[in-house]
């Protein structure tokens, strides 16, 4: 059973239509990741499955029940904002039993269910400040607490953790993903960040321009993107033109002129088809740099020039060419970096590679 | 001179035209009425200089000036309320509006633009017996002669709501514009009807704007004398009217003196209760 369903979702904003023709399966339990760059629609998307807007056409159940015409307050959500929200004028404690006063709970009830909500995020020794006198991520797991508090059907999450710094960040991407997998709460959670959205999710939808671009967890997304757009949103990839020279049973050819011929399993390319033209994707950390005289006979080797070094510390991000090819590789670092000029010999197996249609 | 030392100075060089302006149109002034406020008029028509009580005792102590004090506050006080209750839905909706607010707030301040005496007359027009409503009802014949809605009690506060309630709609809508609007959304999603999560959350987050706007309303209110000087009876003069009544008429500057002083220590105790009273609302705020 899906907890929340999208059924053919418009929603425009005069003649701007922000998500177009939307359907979506989000399974009960399961942590969903809307990603995309801000303009995507995602936040919309999430408003309109929290009701704080009214999708233009298309239907928006939770458990089965039509919501659209269900005021907010009777959905029974979680809502986690970007800037958190708690009330200001409220103690934590106060902030965190807010939506019990408006469930039939009585009062020591209450009062336990809050205490275990704090304890979940293990705050619970600062009941009796005030938000004000918290720091960021204190806030957050407020925030976080007072929305599973009421036990929600579905947790709203609206790019929780960017606004915190990077290392908090990381560790409240841990907690969080923790939390909800205890109370298996199924989950819609916004990101523009790829790696939390690989890090925590379930199931990825990524977003571009109000549409859906794939739908998939996040391996499946991660090494089969289904269109360009996805293979350049979800970390360094290079994108190359190629032709279809041969197919046979699970095999099937690339040629791309001036770098390399690669076979590739065809359940790396499900987008393909029959076209002849298309598109070799490799992920930056795919390549790897070999010294010029390395040989591998299980592996495509390419002779490469070193043109460029971003050096970050434990990797590198090398800017390479291939005759008229320009590529990016991202590899661990051994000992030291390869340095601008070196010829090189790039490693690449070929399953790792994925094929997309051309245009 | 060493830089520290400039640096202390900097700020008093800064604010020194100002203190002096302050100092010499508002401050000296004021001193030489407190010593008026002891002079005596003379039956002569000169005032004589001296330490006098006569004229605080006469001004604390008669019946008709407690009466006019009393009702002067009274009217503030009621003109305070109505202002609030016809405020804060407007400035609420202006807050909330998603057009451009730029326009609804120059629209509302448009009758600072016209001399408020000339506002306050304009009311003349409609409220008197040959004015627009009259004559309206007259001609619709719902009524036979013209009603008397002018030179009362109501038609006063008409006057100052009217005159002040652009200084209530501008603090509570910057209060309401400080209000994060994720806090309603928040509410609302953990179980809060719209009213229920005003109540809430946006209602007592926008009461240090409320309180400002209503002391203003209040003071300024309590204040006026033109308003009841136009619109008003007999009856319904306001306390400074008493002091204008004193100086201009009668010519008795000491008395006239202690009453406006008299008029100056009551709105100060006022602003001095609501300063401690916020005070204590912001020190709320940031402890707990």
């Amino acid at each position: 059973m899906a907890a929340v369903t999208l059924g053919n979702i418009v929603k425009r904003f005069g003649s701007f239509t922000a998500v177009q023709k939307m359907s979506l399966d989000i399974p009960e339990g399961s942590f969903c990741t809307l990603l995309g760059p801000s303009g995507c629609g995602k936040t919309t998307t999430l408003r309109m499955v929290a009701g704080l807007l009214d999708p233009t056409e298309g239907d928006i159940t939770i458990n089965g029940r039509r919501v659209n015409d269900i005021p907010i307050h009777q959905r029974n959500l979680g809502i986690v904002f970007q800037n958190y929200a708690l009330f200001p004028h409220r103690t934590v404690a106060q902030n965190v039993g807010f939506g019990l006063k408006y469930r039939p709970i009585d009062k020591a009830e209450a009062q336990r269910r809050v205490m275990q909500a704090l304890e979940l995020v293990q705050l619970p020794h600062l009941a009796d400040r005030y938000p004000s006198a918290l720091s960021g991520g204190q806030q957050q797991r407020i925030a976080l607490a007072r929305a599973v508090v009421v036990e929600p059907d579905v947790l709203l999450l609206d790019e929780p953790l960017s606004a915190l710094d990077a290392n908090l960040r990381e560790d409240m991407r841990v907690e969080l993903k923790n939390i909800q997998k205890r109370l298996g709460v199924t989950s819609i959670f916004v990101t523009h960040d790829q790696s939390e959205a690989l890090a925590m999710s379930d199931q990825i939808i990524v977003m571009s321009e109000g549409r859906v671009e794939q739908v998939g967890p996040p391996e499946e997304v991660y090494n089969t993107p289904a269109s360009e757009f996805v293979a350049r949103f979800l970390g360094a990839a290079n994108i190359l033109e190629a032709r279809v020279t041969d197919r046979q049973g699970d095999a099937l050819a690339l040629d791309v002129p001036g770098f390399a011929r690669v076979v590739i399993p065809r359940s790396r390319a499900p987008k393909l088809g029959d076209a002849s033209a298309a598109k070799l994707v490799i992920r930056a950390e795919k390549l790897k740099l070999m010294p010029a005289d390395s040989t591998d006979d299980a592996a495509i080797m390419i002779q490469a020039t070193v043109e460029g070094v971003d050096y970050q510390g434990q990797a590198a991000r090398y800017f390479l060419r291939v005759n008229d090819h320009a590529l990016q590789a991202i590899n661990m670092i051994d000992i030291a970096p390869f340095a601008p000029g070196d010829s090189v010999m790039l490693r690449l197996l070929p399953r790792d590679c994925a094929a997309l249609p051309a245009s | 001179m060493s830089i520290e030392r400039r640096e202390a100075r900097q700020p008093w060089i800064l604010l020194s035209p100002a203190l002096g302006a302050v100092g010499l149109l508002l401050i000296v002034p004021l001193l030489f009425i407190v010593v008026y406020s002891f002079w005596l008029r003379s039956a002569t028509g000169g005032d004589t200089a001296g330490f006098h009580l006569d004229n605080w005792i006469k001004a604390l102590t008669d019946p008709f000036y407690r009466y006019i004090l009393l009702n002067t506050l009274k009217i503030a006080a009621i003109t305070t309320v109505l202002c609030a209750l016809l405020g804060y839905p407007a400035a609420y909706f202006i807050a909330r509006s998603k057009g451009n607010k730029m326009i609804l707030l120059l629209l509302m301040m448009l009758p600072f633009w016209i001399s408020y005496i000339i506002r306050t007359m304009s009311w003349i027009n409609i409220l008197g017996a040959s004015g627009a409503l009259n004559s309206g009802l007259m001609a619709l014949g719902v009524i036979n002669e013209p009603l008397q809605m002018l030179y009362n009690e109501a038609a006063v506060i008409l006057g100052l709501v009217h005159f002040l309630l652009p200084f209530m709609v501008l603090n509570v809508y910057v209060s309401l514009e400080g209000i994060d609007t994720n806090l309603e959304d928040a509410a609302t999603s953990l179980g809060a009807t719209r009213w229920q999560s005003f109540l809430q959350v946006t209602l007592p987050l926008s009461l240090p704007g409320l309180a400002a706007g209503g002391l203003l309303c209040f003071v300024l209110g309590a204040g006026t004398y033109i308003t009841p000087l136009v619109l008003g009876g007999p009856r319904d003069a306001m306390f400074a009217n008493l002091v204008f009544e004193a100086i201009i008429t009668q010519l008795n500057w000491p008395l006239g003196s202690a009453l406006s002083l008299l008029l100056l220590m009551v709105l100060g105790v006022l602003v001095a209760i609501y300063n401690r009273y916020l005070g204590m609302a912001q020190l709320a705020k940031g402890l707990g």
